[in-house]
């Protein structure tokens, strides 16, 4: 029997495939973070006078805040002097006008990301605004969406196009001092992406963006912001891959999703950022904050996320559901291998009336890794009618991970209906013989209970998304028979 | 076809087949009976490569060749079907998924193409007709949630699909009301060819009304101990296993 779990490890245990890393000039601020740094960044961005002002109260409150210990998660001190938090290819002053001026290196590597833009963004439909580091090099489908009224454009240049609307909404949903990550990333945010959908607009393709860190002891603090305004509706795909490094590497995103009446955002990720090796050396430390707020009413905010990277995950996704009738839903699928360590899942908050969410949350543990849950559900006393389902599934592959669930629920209406299931499963040696017995390799058996399980979180997610979602874990895709 | 030469395997520490012969060519039926604990499962599953089936002695020629030396897939994409006792749940899998896999598999080892979800289908429908299988069959999860008669029809369903050249059906009619046992039995007849064997590992001889078998073995602390014609099932039902025993003992 020991063989046989060891069989199961070494299948699950696979190279890294993304770690390569880009030979490009760039353009760093040495480590270190102080005010200076701060206005240096802001400086370099041409950002106006309020942009800089919120960097600095949101790194003035940082300085008070105190690191979160409560994840079920363990990694050594941060340094935060050590870290660079700027670097930006070197040709950002003459920034490329289409695909065509754009470095070959950097293609190069999106290439070897498996997003070769001008096919996949032509054949899919989709417009990529890709983030390398710290600047967005590259857009695509740009004429197309104004067309449509839809803004989609890098994050440094919403600043600078449309102030107004930054100014607006930046911070709104996740404020400043929300968290200690939060605040080092409002304070020191590089680029990212912005989206504004007019009003009753549905956007004509999926908007998508990759991020990638590659310059070594770079922190990655991207910021993204999308408005939907009344009765529109955007699909936005997030996919991330970083190259294999020695050292840890930071990443404090913040995303910011706002849902005006009758507006829907359907916000997918893939993240496969570099997991560390089998050790546990080196691997991204990614803790971000994503939060959406359904502040019209009937508006709707979806969160999908394939989560199979990274050394260290702190994420959950979450929506305010303040709008009467809003729907918010969150569906996970989070992979943790070798010494990998996820702490994920999603808080609803229920303000308005009738308001429903839904969780669907699929960990899949392995090696020695561990893979918590963690989900909240609030009910507000004035949130008549409030609704949630809860399931929450793991699946364990070898003996020595674990597998944990903490589901948080405070009820302060008694119209609310809150439901939570939870299972927790093996693959089984009897599975997989049976498997082999008709005919298949043990890693395909693996694959197609693995995809199995995922199944419902997959299906949430845009078809050429949920491809490479499946592709990710190693699976082959399942035929759409019957 | 098959060439069973004084097996010995162990489960653990304990021995459980202790020198059994059996030889088996294209086109015949064989019923292995015996009392429980008697090895008929384990001689199943050593056959199909279980791993926590040690071989500690003999040799097991398939075709010609040392079926100890393959995987369990291999063995099974060369011909091997088990239908299982207790086929396991996988939840989430279509079984249409799996079948279609499984067939897949098999076809490119013999260096065929991939069968499309259309021809698929089709074949999957003809085979259910004659099993009187219900096509949602196809888009349940994996045995997930069947009950006992339905897990033995879709192992017989894998079979028709896979067409393998030698089928072992491990206490396939155990548990099966008179309807999925006939059921069972037509399938089992629907694959009999002269380019096939067939081994039915079962305690009664109910089936054998129903498939009749070439010869009948009657296996006993690991070894075969008697070996007849249909008769001999008739003659154990009406004496018990107690008789062999006897007479193995004697």
């Amino acid at each position: 029997m020991a063989t046989e779990s060891e069989n199961l490890e070494s299948l699950v245990n696979r190279r890294y495939e993304h770690g390569f890393i880009t030979d490009i000039e760039t353009d760093s601020l040495p480590p270190g973070l102080n005010e200076d740094v701060v206005r240096a960044i802001s400086a370099r961005k041409h950002e106006p006078p309020f942009m800089l002002e919120w960097r600095l109260q949101a790194y003035r409150q940082w300085l008070e805040m105190k690191e979160p210990k409560w994840a079920h998660v363990h990694y050594p001190k941060i340094d935060y002097n050590e870290i660079s938090y700027f670097s930006a290819p070197k040709s950002d002053e003459d920034r490329p006008k289409s695909l065509d001026e754009v470095d070959p290196k950097l293609l190069e590597t999106y290439d070897k990301l498996g997003i070769p833009l001008h096919e996949r963004a032509r054949l899919a439909g989709v417009a990529v605004d890709a983030v390398f580091d710290s600047v967005s090099v590259a857009t695509t489908f740009k004429e197309k969406l104004s067309e449509a009224g839809v803004i989609f454009c890098s994050f440094s240049e919403a600043v600078q196009e449309y102030p107004d609307l930054v100014q607006k909404y930046l911070g709104t949903v996740v404020p400043r001092r929300d968290n200690f990550f939060a605040a080092l990333n409002a304070a020191v945010f590089s680029d990212g992406s912005f989206v504004y959908i007019p009003k009753g607009v549905r956007c004509p393709m999926e908007l998508s963006t990759y991020f990638r860190i590659n310059a070594a002891n770079t922190g990655q603090f991207e910021r993204t912001l999308i408005i939907a305004d009344e009765g529109s509706h955007v699909s936005y795909l997030e996919g991330c891959t970083a190259p294999m490094r020695d050292e840890n590497q930071l990443h404090a995103a913040v995303v910011e999703l706002i849902a005006l009446k009758d507006a829907e955002i359907k916000y997918s990720t893939v993240q496969n950022w570099y997991p560390g090796d089998e050790n546990g050396v080196g691997g991204i430390y990614n803790f971000v904050t994503k939060r959406g707020d359904c502040r019209g009413a009937n508006s709707k905010i979806s969160w999908t996320q394939v989560e199979t990277g990274s050394a260290i995950t702190w994420k959950y996704p979450s929506c305010l559901l303040r709008g009467d009738n809003s729907v918010g839903e969150f569906y996970s699928v989070a992979v943790a291998n070798n010494m990998q360590q996820a702490d994920t899942g999603t808080k609803m908050i229920h303000i308005g009336r009738n308001t429903s969410s839904t969780i669907v949350s699929k960990g899949i543990s392995a090696g020695r890794a561990e893979n918590a849950y963690r989900g909240l559900v609030r009910v507000m006393p004035q949130a008549h009618g409030a609704r949630n389902h809860t399931q929450c599934d793991s699946l364990l592959i070898g003996k020595q991970c674990g597998a944990h669930t903490f589901p948080y629920m405070e009820i302060k209406n008694p119209s609310a209906r809150v439901e939570h299931e939870a299972t927790t499963s093996k693959i089984s040696a009897d599975q997989l013989f049976y498997c082999r017995q008709r005919g298949l390799s043990e890693e395909d058996a693996v694959n197609m209970i693995v995809n199995g399980f995922c199944k419902e979180v997959f299906k949430e997610l845009p078809m050429e998304f949920a491809v490479e979602a499946q592709a990710l874990l190693n699976v082959s895709l399942e035929g759409a028979v019957g | 076809m098959l060439e069973i030469t004084d097996l010995k395997s162990r489960i653990g520490d304990s021995e459980i087949l202790r020198g059994l012969s059996l030889s088996v060519k294209a086109g015949e039926v064989h019923a292995i009976m015996g009392p429980n604990g008697s090895g008929k499962s384990t001689l199943a599953q050593v056959i199909a490569g279980h791993e926590d089936y040690e071989v500690t002695g003999g040799t097991v020629t398939y075709e010609g060749h040392d079926l100890l030396e393959l995987e369990p897939e291999e063995r099974a994409r060369e011909g091997i079907f088990l239908g299982f006792q207790y086929p396991v749940e996988i939840p989430g899998v279509n079984n249409a998924y799996l079948l279609k896999a499984a067939v897949n598999a098999k076809r490119k080892h013999q260096g065929l193409g991939e069968v499309d979800a259309f021809e698929f289908l089709k074949l999957a429908r003809e085979k259910m007709a004659v099993l009187g299988m219900d096509p949602k069959f196809l888009n349940r999860g994996v045995n997930e949630g069947f009950s006992g008669g339905e897990k033995k029809r879709n192992e017989i369903l894998q079979m028709a699909m896979l067409e393998p050249s030698l089928a072992i059906l491990d206490e396939t009619d155990s548990g099966l009301d008179i309807d999925a046992l006939k059921a069972v039995a037509a399938g089992v007849n629907a694959l009999r060819s002269p380019e096939r064997a067939i081994i039915l590992v079962t305690h009664y001889q109910r089936l054998l009304d129903y498939v009749q078998p070439d010869y009948v073995h009657v296996l006993s602390q690991g070894r075969i101990v008697r070996s007849g014609d249909k008769s001999l099932a008739l003659e154990l039902e009406e004496r018990g296993y107690e008789w062999v025993r006897e007479a193995a003992n004697a």
